[in-house]
């Protein structure tokens, strides 16, 4: 299990020379490997192929090495669009590898290694949580011009997504949020419920980015953009933009990021949760 | 509400991401297969709603966003955050005075 670190340490040094004196128990070893991870490496493949390994699922091919999670194990995937995706990511790297420009493979590598350890109902409980804090219900009483755009912006969203999902969200301006009742939050439960648990990383993911379940349940079932998701999320940033400018160096930088990490997770939640089959229409016989 | 891109702006412009991302190579890679087949599979539909098109629709530009803003992104990064600290030599140059050299090493140099 020490083959892989090897084999790279002759590559590069002693970059990974920490690595060398951990003891041999895998919970230390896991931990060591998530805790020191290595922001810059250069890339030590030419090609990056997919390839169809045991009971259907498709592995990364990195030369002829095939790709493993930072906990050791086989890096694998269940459809073959989402291998492609994580091929193209790990194609698109020059020179030195960002990893944190490559978040479906970060993603992949928490759903397969979880090194959390938890199960898929602490994931919707925590995602609940979340409901409680949900950006779109909390409104401000201020500056006017935030107010009627938190009304017109954020009021669309919850209605939509009380009527779909049949349930009740209120928004309040009060500092300890509005009152969930526990049928809605039974109603997410069960919806939530109805994810696998690799769709379930990623929707907890996007929740996170977006500091709001209402606007990442609108995301995923395609009611909103990635870009109108996030616009809306960072909506009194954007406010206090328009009437105090834009600084790019942080704002778009920011904004660039939310929307890449938020798009990942959006993606891998559509490829986890879908699969398609083929059905042949037959056609029919036109006469005349 | 979702107000997206026709289909061939999405299509034309994960085309031109991968091209940005890859060179000139970028026909032969397995993304560019794969996007061009769902477009073409994608294009004619039977139904008047067909959710499986409408779908696909939505995922062609997610994965747009995704390849866009993870350019742009590094753009920025490479721009305003990724220089780094200055080298002992351009810190003396700052004030205009220049590292001493002692041939030979310190004393204390191998």
């Amino acid at each position: 299990m020490f083959r892989n670190i090897v084999r790279l340490q002759s590559q590069f040094g002693n970059i990974l020379s920490p690595n060398k004196v951990c003891p041999r128990s895998p919970h230390f070893r896991f931990a060591l490997k998530y805790s020191t991870a290595i922001t810059e490496r250069k890339r030590f493949y030419q090609d990056v192929s997919i390839s169809q390994g045991e009971g259907g699922l498709y592995e990364i091919n990195l030369d002829r090495k095939k790709l493993k999670t930072p906990g050791g194990k086989l890096f694998t995937v269940p459809n073959e669009v989402l291998a492609i995706a994580v091929a193209t990511e790990w194609d698109a790297q020059r020179d030195t590898l960002k990893f944190y420009t490559m978040h479906l493979t970060t993603l992949c590598n928490t759903a397969l290694d979880n090194p959390t350890q938890r199960n898929k109902e602490q994931m919707i409980n925590a995602a609940l949580k979340f409901l409680e804090t949900d950006t779109v219900c909390y409104r401000v009483d201020e500056p006017h011009g935030l107010v009627e755009l938190q009304k017109n912006e954020w009021d669309p969203v919850l209605h939509w997504i009380e009527n779909r999902y049949n349930v009740t969200i209120g928004s309040s301006s009060s500092i300890l949020g509005p009152e969930i009742p526990e049928a809605t939050k039974d109603t997410f439960r069960q919806h939530l419920n109805s994810y696998n648990f690799w769709s379930l990383t990623g929707l907890e993911f996007v929740i996170t980015q977006l500091k709001s379940v209402v606007l990442s349940m609108g995301m995923i079932d395609r009611h909103l953009s990635v870009e109108q998701a996030v616009l809306l999320s960072r909506l009194e940033e954007e406010y206090q933009i328009q009437h105090w400018g834009n600084v790019e160096w942080a704002h778009d930088y920011d904004m660039y990021e939310l929307r890449a990490r938020t798009a990942a997770g959006a993606l891998f939640v559509h490829l986890s949760s879908e699969g398609s089959t083929v059905k042949r229409k037959l056609l029919q016989d036109r006469q005349g | 509400m979702a107000t997206l891109l026709p289909p061939l702006r999405v299509c034309r412009g994960i085309l031109k991401e991968l091209r940005a991302m890859q060179g000139a190579t970028y026909k032969l890679s397995p993304a560019y297969n794969y996007v061009m087949e769902q477009f073409r599979k994608n294009k004619v539909t039977g139904e008047m709603y067909c959710r499986a098109q409408q779908e696909a629709h939505h995922d062609s530009h997610t994965y747009l966003c995704l390849l866009a803003s993870n350019r742009t992104h590094l753009a920025l990064h490479k721009l305003y955050h990724g220089k780094g600290d200055r080298s002992r030599e351009e810190v003396a140059g700052l004030v205009g005075l220049r590292l001493p050299t002692q041939p030979g090493g310190k004393g204390w140099e191998k």
